[in-house]
């Protein structure tokens, strides 16, 4: 399937409006709990919303979730170290402390990370982009907003398209991109005429647009309907949700 | 019978883009309901440029522009006339818009005030019209350069027009989808111009074609 179609699962088959509603809950549901427990909850919670959202390989999700971790990183790196002062010290190398405050609040983090990105993940992966962004308008987001949104991943392959040929035109032309003047004027040029042609194109589509009959509205298929299925995940995700919540509040 | 109508009368035109010669100068143009004409030139020439006056989308500095009998202007007056002239443009990726072919092929039809059902109703004749019936749901930016072209042509054609006006329909297409293209024009039988330098492709298309040069129409 295409990426951007889909795949048909349990979560592909439910109202998009319900999907933007639960990604948006979720993910500040889980980016404001503060206990451990809780945020080891929200983690399972994501993962079993990632079960759901269709037969992905565990590796496919695992190395998405990576790109999370790179982040994380960084957190792990200096966020134990900094609670010297009120901390509890369990270890220490010269003037660098480690406590155990430290690291609780690290794993409380990576821990909220992972959650909020598994969840977006189960979201995202199991619904088109043009589905999402017609369940946002369901749900009340400025048009114009969406418009642009869809306009933006209508045409961002179509420049892609066109920065890989101008690649190409450089590089037959024998341009090897070195540390010089030259490389960076020639890289200059290649973003300076793809925003120029980006706004040609812009004008054209719009122009197009006249041509029929375009009015300043937009039209993004919102007829949706509540089904049975949509009801399993509402109450699904309550549950977790109050569960996360009860724990935090605990 | 009754005797052909004037769709599209243009008198005295002229047009330059700043700090170039004249493309348009003092050009006449008259296209009947009866007639398909073939419009050529070199390149650069103004093809284009005579096109989008035509629709609106660019103002002379002079002469007048009529459309289906009325006197065009300002953009109020091309504006409930635009739909009528099926513009397809050079390049489909202009045209196509929308994520969904269906949702292309709708957009012009719901502009127009029809519903969502109607709408749809409209895409899928259109599509079947184009030989095209599963194409519906397909994502427009994942379809052949061949496919996105007669799409393109689609979402003209969704909007009932009285007549075509086709830039360069043939660019890029290899022989086969031209074939389809020629197959499906002789179907419509609508009237209308066609900007091409395919002179094999005019020839089997039109009547009469006309060369642009220095500005003006010579037939030939």
């Amino acid at each position: 399937m295409s990426a951007l179609g889909g795949t048909v699962n349990f979560l592909s088959r439910t109202d998009p409006r319900l999907k933007v509603l639960i990604l948006v809950l979720w993910s500040f549901l889980l980016a404001f709990v503060q206990s451990r427990a809780a945020a080891w909850v929200g983690l399972v919670g994501s993962g079993v919303l990632y079960a759901f959202s269709g037969p992905q390989s565990l590796i496919k999700g695992l190395s998405r979730l990576l790109a999370i971790n790179s982040f994380l990183i960084f957190i792990w790196l200096t966020l134990p170290f900094s609670f010297s002062t009120p901390g509890t010290e369990i270890y220490r190398l010269g003037w660098l402390a480690l406590t155990q405050e430290g690291l609780d609040f690290s794993l409380i983090l990576s821990l909220k990370a992972l959650a909020i990105t598994l969840g977006a993940l189960a979201i995202t992966s199991s619904s088109g982009v043009f589905e999402l962004l017609a369940g946002a308008k369901g749900l009340g987001a400025p048009e114009k907003l969406v418009a642009l949104c869809q306009l933006m991943t209508r045409y961002i392959s179509v420049i892609g398209q066109q920065y890989a040929r101008s690649r190409q035109a450089m590089r037959v032309r024998g341009f090897q991109p070195r540390t010089n003047l030259h490389t960076l004027r020639s890289y200059a040029n290649l973003a300076g005429i793809l925003l120029v042609r980006g706004l040609d194109r812009a004008e054209r589509v719009r122009s197009a647009m006249l041509c029929r009959g375009y009015n300043g509205r937009f039209w993004a298929k919102t007829d949706f309907r509540l089904k049975f299925l949509d009801l399993g995940l509402a109450y699904l995700t309550l549950a977790l949700g109050l569960w996360v919540t009860i724990l935090d509040a605990a | 019978m009754t005797p052909p109508e004037i769709l599209i009368k243009v008198t005295d035109l002229v047009f330059g883009y700043p700090g170039r010669p004249l493309v348009i100068d003092g050009l006449d143009f008259e296209l009947g309901s009866d007639e398909l004409v073939g419009l050529t030139g070199h390149n650069g020439c103004g093809k284009t440029t005579l096109l989008e006056i035509i629709m609106g989308l660019r103002k002379p500095q002079a002469g007048t522009v009529e459309i289906l009998g009325k006197k065009c202007t300002e953009e109020k007056h091309f504006r409930p006339l635009r739909p009528k002239m099926g513009f397809v443009f050079q390049d489909a990726n202009d045209q196509l818009f929308c994520p969904t072919v269906a949702d292309d092929l709708a957009f012009g039809p719901l502009n127009l005030g029809a519903s969502r059902q109607e709408a749809d109703q409209v895409a899928q004749k259109v599509l079947d019209n184009l030989g095209l019936p599963d194409f519906g749901p397909r994502v427009t930016y994942d379809l052949s350069g061949g496919e996105k072209k007669l799409v393109a042509l689609g979402t003209a054609l969704a909007l009932s027009p009285r007549l075509l006006i086709l830039d360069e329909p043939t660019n890029f297409l290899d022989r086969e989808a031209v074939a389809r293209l020629e197959e499906i024009l002789r179907q419509l039988q609508l009237p209308g111009v066609i900007v091409s330098h395919d002179v094999g492709f005019l020839d089997k298309m039109v009547k009469r074609r006309y060369w642009l040069e220095k500005g003006r129409l010579t037939a030939v």
